[in-house]
């Protein structure tokens, strides 16, 4: 068993302006230039291990610490405390190493939106040392599969649907062949046939490249077809770690006997998924 | 010898990335072209009273000027444009060394900021027909390379202002460039400011490019002649460009703690 991700009790705390201070009380020197602050936690403690080849879900609810944790395993984010390694490649100490071996695709695509899909990914090509005619060829293969069509590839991206240009961002996270590939809320507002396509060639990239997938969503049903396991991320903590199954399977009970994922995701977290979904124009 | 060139094929993602976006913003390029050159013709035109000389030190200050103040702003502004077009993050986690980036920006900044000021020169040149058999034009471009050294030490400084307050760095940038134009004798000699201002166009590297181009194109000074005030100008920018990263990579540490390498909204 070959370890791909190992996060060894990570914590993060951001310190955020106390707006509730900042109206109703006199001016004074403090007030002008000593800005309040609170800390938040976004991520407390958290452990876990990922195996090569595997499809992990960190399901949550808004706010909960899920992109938080993928920014620290991408290298943009320290953490205060603990250590996270992706290959035994400390995310910390050895950022060019663990930056050749993942990629990344956000819940916004990171694009320059006056520039086409072929030439953001053709800046993405160089950055990533892949030749550009190579890095043309295989992105056009993979947005084909996504069925994306080829003519669109010379288009400005601001001229695209939000659901084209994530298609474009899954094919530039690809083209590189990341053995860790993150994917934060890559499907959030999607029409489902596009969802479904990125879905099934998710599923495929796991398949044919032996890649290991970090997945955050919101969709339950998504996070049941995909993971191998899931967990559930709530306040800045997982409170539950296991296969989509035995998740339902612990939830089971006379009153319901099948539980849905949702079911799971109410009981552990206390929050209805319908309140915690995005709230995306297409 | 293998990640040299990796790194240096990297810089070219810049260079040719900034290259598509000025294409696609050809509009805001050709309305931005025509105002610098209608700008530089006006300086121009307020030293026709003090005779051909004075013209040309006009049009010495706005060139170097234009070209000095766009390796800046276009290195400065690395980061807040990052930021602005969402792309900070896919950018900073690309498996590359920071320098790299950033020196990729400054590629470009060179290459388009002698377009422009070649552009701006041409114009002016055809609109005053100066007389410019006397100027040592070698030694004009020589005191403009060794200058955009010491300018992209200062740029990679300021870049680090918007890395670090995503927003009021970017308006910081601003103040910092003003004050450069304001110290180093960009239209006037720098012994007209203010007795406490002096001390500052001292340790303005646009103070010797200025006095040193002025004397290639104006007197035709030789290389030897304008050496003393290219060798401040090289000494600056050995000294600038390791700060200049080394404060950057200061400032992406602290901005990688706090969470500030992100996009806007």
């Amino acid at each position: 068993m070959t370890i791909a991700l190992q996060c060894d009790r990570i914590s993060k705390v951001f310190y955020e302006k106390d707006e509730t201070k900042a109206t109703g009380t006199p001016l004074s020197y403090r007030r002008l230039f000593r800005r309040e602050r609170v800390p938040v936690y976004a991520v407390r403690e958290t452990s876990f291990t990922v195996e090569k080849g595997e499809i992990f879900g960190i399901l949550g609810p808004n706010g909960s610490g899920k992109s938080t944790l993928i920014r620290i395993i991408a290298t943009l984010l320290y953490p205060d405390e603990g250590t996270v390694t992706v290959f035994g490649n400390d995310v910390v100490k050895q950022q060019l190493e663990v930056r050749r071996m993942i990629n990344r695709v956000s819940v916004e695509a990171a694009f320059f939106k006056k520039l086409s899909a072929i030439e953001n990914l053709n800046y993405a090509a160089r950055l990533y040392g892949v030749n550009t005619k190579i890095a043309r060829q295989r992105s056009l293969e993979i947005l084909q599969r996504l069925g994306f069509k080829e003519q669109k590839a010379f288009v400005s991206l601001e001229n695209l649907s939000r659901g084209m240009q994530q298609k474009v961002a899954i094919a530039r996270a690809l083209f590189t062949a990341p053995v860790l590939l993150l994917l934060d809320e890559p499907t959030t507002g999607l029409d489902p046939k596009s969802k479904r396509d990125v879905q099934d060639f998710v599923k495929e990239v796991q398949e044919k490249h032996d890649a290991t997938i970090i997945l955050t969503t919101h969709d339950m049903a998504e996070a049941e077809r995909l993971c191998d396991r899931v967990a559930i991320i709530d306040d800045g903590r997982f409170v539950a770690l296991d296969t989509p199954a035995g998740l339902k399977r612990k939830l089971q009970s006379p009153q319901n006997p099948a539980p849905t994922m949702d079911d799971v995701f109410f009981a552990l977290t206390g929050k209805d998924l319908a309140d915690e979904l995005p709230d995306l124009e297409d | 010898m293998h990640k040299l060139l990796y790194e240096l094929k990297a810089t070219m993602a810049f260079v040719e990335r900034h290259f598509n976006l000025a294409k696609r913003y050809l509009g805001w390029e050709i309305v931005d072209l025509v105002y610098i050159l209608v700008n530089g013709l006006t300086i121009v035109l307020i030293g026709v009273g003090g005779g051909p000389q004075q013209m040309l030190y006009l049009a010495a200050g706005a060139l170097l000027w234009e070209f000095l103040s766009v390796l800046f702003h276009e290195v400065s502004e690395s980061v807040s444009w990052e930021r602005w077009e969402g792309t900070i993050e896919y950018t900073f986690m690309a498996p590359i060394r920071r320098a790299t980036h950033l020196f990729g920006m400054c590629f470009y900044a060179v290459i388009y900021g002698s377009i422009r000021t070649i552009f701006v020169l041409g114009g002016m040149a055809l609109f005053f027909k100066f007389d410019l058999s006397q100027a040592n034009l070698f030694g004009a471009l020589v005191v403009l390379f060794c200058s955009s050294i010491s300018f992209i030490g200062l740029g990679f400084m300021a870049a680090v202002l918007p890395l670090m307050s995503p927003e009021k760095g970017s308006q910081a940038t601003h103040i910092f460039q003003a004050i450069v134009l304001l110290v180093s004798g960009v239209y006037y000699e720098v012994s007209v400011l203010p007795a406490w201002l002096q001390p500052f166009s001292v340790i303005s590297p646009a103070t010797y490019t200025l006095r040193a181009a002025r004397a290639a194109l104006l007197d035709g000074a030789s290389l030897a002649d304008i050496w003393p005030d290219l060798r401040i100008l090289l000494l600056i920018g050995i000294l600038l460009i390791p700060l200049g990263l080394k404060v950057f990579s200061i400032g992406e540490r602290y901005a990688m703690k706090t969470g500030k390498l992100k996009r806007n909204g």
